[in-house]
């Protein structure tokens, strides 16, 4: 292996990880930050009890979603510092503005929140969270217009003296057209995540003897929770749907690469059900279809044109790959890695799908205030949580892998982009101590996840009621959120 | 005045925030087996930065991502060069951050014994390695042509480089000592003061030496009067912590830190990761930078955003201002089974 391969994997590795615990974190945010407003609003106990008892459960999610997010930063200089100085004047504002806007946010109204209960009146802690979560959706917005950037680079141009791309109009990049709609796509999927934890941790307690007397308020919740699966789930297929339009504009050949589309359909383009190739990627073999939904899908009418693999990649050659002094030059092809491509799309798809169907059926199956006599609840509900945080990881992967061999589209490949001054001894210990430590740290959190699931919500007390900085007496004990 | 400079200066504004604030909770965990002396005081050390900790280490996250954005060439020539110290300090700020997420949520020995482990470390290891970091900055390392940092790991491990970190090491550690004295009541906040003033006084024997040795190396007469004015702070610090004032003791330590940074920034300008190997390959602050229509943009933002930052920070700190003592750590708290 070279350093082009290991920081491959350890960007691989280190990102999905880390997007593991993200959508789960601006999601809950919500849901908690609403329930508690709930409970401000009403006074009802339950309210506060899901209040206290998801807010431990996110914070355990938090803790690794917030330190594996410093190694993202630092790993651009680390692994990719000709990426960095090729792109830092159109990249490196977002991650700063994020920075600045959207972390400060998050870390210092959640300590207030953790540690806030008896030292703040209850709306404005209530208020805390929900800027935690201004702060959660502030951070999504800038890295994903930097990552959209990537996609399909506007707002810039290209200086040959400096050799980097400089920015023009930081407006265009964060109103990039594959932006507005990957933004809506992402924290969809984001509330999609937390309705279903909701739901699932919810119909896993109410099926426990040992929580009987707290039925109606998992009832209530796995309510609540399928609601928000149900509403997400429209909104992350519909803007799924407009990515994809956007995708067969920008990126014609991760469109085709999703679909394992070899050669150009002038309308009517076939959605693939099932596509084996060749091994070389470059012939399909064997196909399962519904005719003209591609062309729909891509195109928005039946009978659009959507281009194929093999056009595609002669035209790349042609218009990238004649100069090899060329940051956009490559020895292989301009094709991503088309099995990957294929069943990550389909991944994503289908485990969103699952859980929205999963979510829908609980829904019909608690109707009216109905007991559901089946055992099967509990773990159907928890597998849902887990099939929404698989397909965004699926969906990653595919965006991410469908670009290649480019990390900025059509300006710099994957491979000029390592950090050259690396050596293998340096990037190999990175890849395995942080994978070791990762590793542990799953294995950590997954435990504490299942205690505190089990143990399900605490019962109702009552907060003080204080004034800003707490109570007058001084001498009363601390009450945190842990 | 040049937008670079402006840069400049903004970015030595967010590692003096970091410093001085993440320096304390730095110097509270170091400290965390040598001042506390059983749960309970772990507990009352613990929770003095618990709601502020995480506030802190952003700082160093926005200076990261305002150096990539101002200065592209100066993090990735910083970031690729410091490899293995880096990835010594992000494992470092991992188990750390995490520990003082998960070390309550199991009420059993062996738990919270690991997890102070990974305080006491994770405190300790970013504390010496980012002094280390910022001396080898300072005193310029061999850099080529290309950019490129063209050392090893032993390179950043010389005696100017290494006394750096233990300057860092020992200033977080009074800063955190004084930030406890300050912070708490009872037994522990005199033990934190008594404290706080021996390692004070290794500290300022420390820095002095270090600070008259980058004088000589780099220095100007702005930064000569601005490591003066930071020496006669930590003075005026221990001072103040001898005489009781744990205020004027903080902001003694505070002030120390701060200028010390500016001191360091003063001495690096206008070079921003000078070369050993020929000055002429030196990172500068106009040929490392970012075009001026980034820097304009980021300005705004800056300018904007920044005091709210700092409006709601100093609040959250305003709503904690109380001292905590021993007996307002709730004995549920500290309970075999898990925490609640």
């Amino acid at each position: 292996m070279d350093v082009l391969d290991i920081a491959r994997w350890q960007f691989g590795i280190i990102t999905v990880y880390h997007f593991l615990f993200v959508p789960l974190t601006i999601g809950l945010t919500a849901v908690i930050a609403g329930l508690e407003t709930a409970w401000v609003r009403t006074g009802k106990e339950d309210y506060l009890r899901l209040t206290k008892f998801f807010g431990k459960l996110f914070l355990i999610n938090f803790a690794i979603g917030v330190v594996t997010g410093i190694v993202q930063e630092f790993q651009f200089g680390m692994n990719w510092s000709d990426y960095s100085r090729f792109v830092g004047d159109v990249f490196g504002a977002p991650l700063a503005v994020e920075g600045l806007l959207a972390f400060f946010l998050e870390s210092t109204f959640l300590g207030l929140w953790i540690f806030g209960w008896d030292k703040l009146p209850r709306g404005m802690h209530a208020g805390c969270m929900w800027l935690v979560h201004l702060g959660t959706l502030a951070s999504s917005w800038f890295i994903l217009a930097a990552n959209s950037w990537m996609q399909h680079p506007v707002g810039y141009r290209y200086n040959a003296e400096a050799g980097r791309a400089e920015l023009i109009d930081f407006w265009a990049v964060m109103f990039n057209k594959v932006q507005v709609v990957t933004f809506p796509h992402v924290i969809f999927t984001a509330y999609m995540t937390a309705g279903t934890f909701l739901l699932g941790v919810s119909a896993y307690l109410y099926m426990k003897k040992e929580h009987e007397a707290d039925r109606p308020m998992y009832h209530r919740a796995i309510r609540i929770g399928a609601v928000i699966t149900l509403l997400a789930g429209i909104g992350v297929a519909v803007t799924g749907d407009l990515q994809g339009k956007v995708m067969t504009e920008v990126q014609p050949m991760k469109m085709a690469a999703a679909e394992g589309l070899y050669e150009t359909s002038d309308s009517c383009a076939p959605f693939s059900v099932l596509t084996l190739g060749t091994p070389d990627g470059k012939e399909e073999k064997f196909a399962v279809t519904v005719p003209c939904l591609l062309s729909f899908l891509g195109t928005g009418s039946f009978d659009g044109k959507v281009e194929g693999i093999n056009p595609l990649r002669e035209q790349y050659a042609e218009t990238y790959g004649s100069d090899p002094s060329s940051k956009a030059f490559t020895e292989g092809d301009y094709t991503p890695v088309i099995p990957v491509t294929y069943w990550s799309f389909r991944f994503m798809m289908g485990l969103g799908f699952f859980a929205a169907a999963g979510a829908a059926l609980i829904l019909w199956l608690t109707r009216k205030g109905r007991t559901p006599g089946v055992r099967w609840l509990g773990v159907l509900g928890l597998s849902l949580p887990i099939a929404t945080t698989l397909a965004s990881s699926w969906g990653w992967i595919f965006t991410e892998m469908g670009r290649q061999p480019w990390v900025v589209f059509g300006l710099m490949t994957t491979e000029s982009g390592v950090s050259p001054g690396v050596s293998v001894f340096e990037a190999a210990t990175s890849l395995v101590v942080l994978t070791a430590l990762y590793a542990v740290l799953a294995v950590i959190e997954v435990k504490l996840l299942v205690t505190y699931i089990r143990k399900g919500a605490d019962p109702y007390e009552e907060p003080p009621r204080v004034k800003v900085g707490g109570s007058d007496d001084e001498d009363a004990p601390l009450t945190f959120a842990y | 005045m040049e937008l670079t400079t402006v840069w400049f200066a903004l970015i030595a504004v967010l590692w003096v925030g970091y410093f001085c604030l993440e320096g304390f909770d730095f110097g509270v965990g170091m400290l965390l087996p040598v001042l506390a002396r059983n749960e309970t005081e772990r507990r009352v050390m613990i929770n003095t930065i618990g709601p502020v900790w995480d506030g802190n280490e952003v700082w160093v996250l926005v200076a990261g991502g305002a150096t990539f954005a101002a200065f592209p060439e100066w993090y990735a020539t910083l970031f690729s060069g410091f490899y293995l110290p880096l990835l010594l300090i992000l494992v470092a700020l991992i188990v750390r951050g995490l520990a003082f997420e998960y070390r309550h949520k199991r009420g059993y020995d062996a738990w919270k014994g690991r997890w102070d482990l990974a305080i006491i470390w994770g405190s300790f290891v970013p504390a010496l390695l980012w002094g280390v970091a910022f001396a080898n900055i300072v005193a310029g390392v061999p850099i080529d042509a290309d950019k490129e940092f063209t050392g090893t790991l032993f390179t950043l491990l010389n005696p100017y480089g290494l006394l750096g970190g233990l300057v860092t090491l020992s200033l977080f550690a009074t800063h955190g000592a004084m930030f406890v004295a300050l912070k708490t009541d009872g037994d522990i906040r005199h033990r934190a003061r008594d404290l706080a003033v021996r390692i004070g006084a290794v500290a300022a024997l420390l820095a002095v030496v270090f600070l008259v040795w980058t004088q000589m190396k780099t220095g100007t007469a702005v930064s000569a009067v601005v490591f003066v004015v930071a020496a006669l702070a930590l003075v005026g610090g221990l001072l103040a912590a001898m005489g009781g004032r744990e205020g004027w003791a903080f902001i003694g330590t505070f002030v120390t830190i701060a200028l010390a940074v500016v001191g360091l920034f003063v001495a690096l300008f206008p070079d921003v990761m000078p070369s050993t190997t020929d000055p002429a390959y030196s990172l500068t602050t106009t040929n490392a930078a970012a075009t001026a229509y980034t820097l304009k943009v980021m300005t705004w933002v800056a300018v904007v955003f920044t005091p709210i930052v700092l409006g709601y920070q100093a609040w959250t700190y305003w709503v904690f201002r109380r001292r905590i003592a021993v007996h307002h750590i709730p004995s549920a708290e500290l309970a075999e089974t898990p925490a609640s």
